[in-house]
């Protein structure tokens, strides 16, 4: 393919983010919030794919690779603490755990 | 043919993104993030990253989204009859302001795409050359140029297992 296909990656991975972030802004649910922010990294890592095709270097697919592992260990840490919350509150509710929190 | 299949892969990842926004019920909305993950990987194989499509499989549908349907099952062992409530179905709040604010987000973001002209730019930037396996360039970048990085996320992966262990194990009281 030429390069007329960075107009499409781009339009893809600019839904894509807005969509993760209106899934972390609306949904109350934390581990759909986790997921939401999962999406919006996958939305960079697909710029940053597209933009490194044709580069020999491959930098962006590089960069991509370590954004790949900072995500995973911000899910796991993150499923940890939901995990902890939900031993202590009983909930996974984003607005009930606030309300606990404050008594 | 290639044009229609990056198309349809476009597409499916949309779609199975926008599944994710609107179903309610947690379990639907993870296995929908399935099909984007792997339309992303398809993604991937297209623009001529295969290491890094294969990354995505493991790690994304294979590790992250396990590990998200574990979270849904440990949190809801007992379905919580206490409060009749069944966290499996979510709750939305601020939807208007959400969605107002991830429509602007799209529409700068839009704009900018189209008026910044990245296609030109990045025509003029790099040769064309042809598609080939970057897995051994990868191997080799990791181990000469990137070799601090991939240590330091080696120690990082590391520090997570430990805390995340340690932070999930249960609290004598």
């Amino acid at each position: 393919m030429d390069n007329s296909f960075l107009s499409y990656y781009l339009l893809t991975s600019a839904l894509l983010f807005s969509i993760g972030l209106a899934v972390v802004v609306t949904k109350r649910n934390v581990i759909v919030v986790l997921m939401g922010i999962e999406l919006m990294l996958n939305a960079v890592n697909l710029n940053l794919v597209a933009f490194s095709k044709n580069d020999p270097d491959l930098q962006g697919q590089m960069f991509a690779l370590f954004v790949i592992v900072v995500a995973v260990c911000e899910a796991v840490v993150a499923l940890a603490i939901v995990l902890k919350a939900h031993e202590h509150f009983q909930s996974i509710n984003l607005d009930e755990i606030s309300n606990n929190s404050e008594k | 043919m290639i044009p229609f299949v990056f198309i349809a892969f476009i597409v499916l990842t949309v779609i199975s993104a926008c599944v994710v926004l609107w179903s309610n019920n947690v379990l639907y909305a993870a296995f929908s993030l399935l099909l984007t993950f792997f339309g992303i990987a398809a993604l991937y194989v297209l623009v001529g990253a295969d290491f890094i499509a294969i990354t995505q499989l493991l790690v994304y549908v294979g590790g992250i989204l396990v590990l998200l349907l574990f979270g849904v099952m440990l949190t809801n062992q007992n379905g919580n009859k206490e409060n009749g409530k069944n966290d499996i179905i979510g709750t939305n709040t601020n939807r208007l302001i959400g969605f107002a604010v991830a429509f602007g987000l799209f529409a700068l973001l839009f704009f900018t795409f189209a008026k910044a002209n990245f296609v030109n730019i990045q025509s003029n930037l790099f040769e064309s050359i042809e598609t080939f396996s970057t897995t051994q360039n990868i191997g080799v970048l990791l181990m000469t140029d990137f070799v601090l990085p991939f240590e330091v996320s080696g120690v990082l992966l590391m520090a997570t297992l430990i805390g995340a262990a340690y932070l999930s194990s249960k609290t004598k009281v």
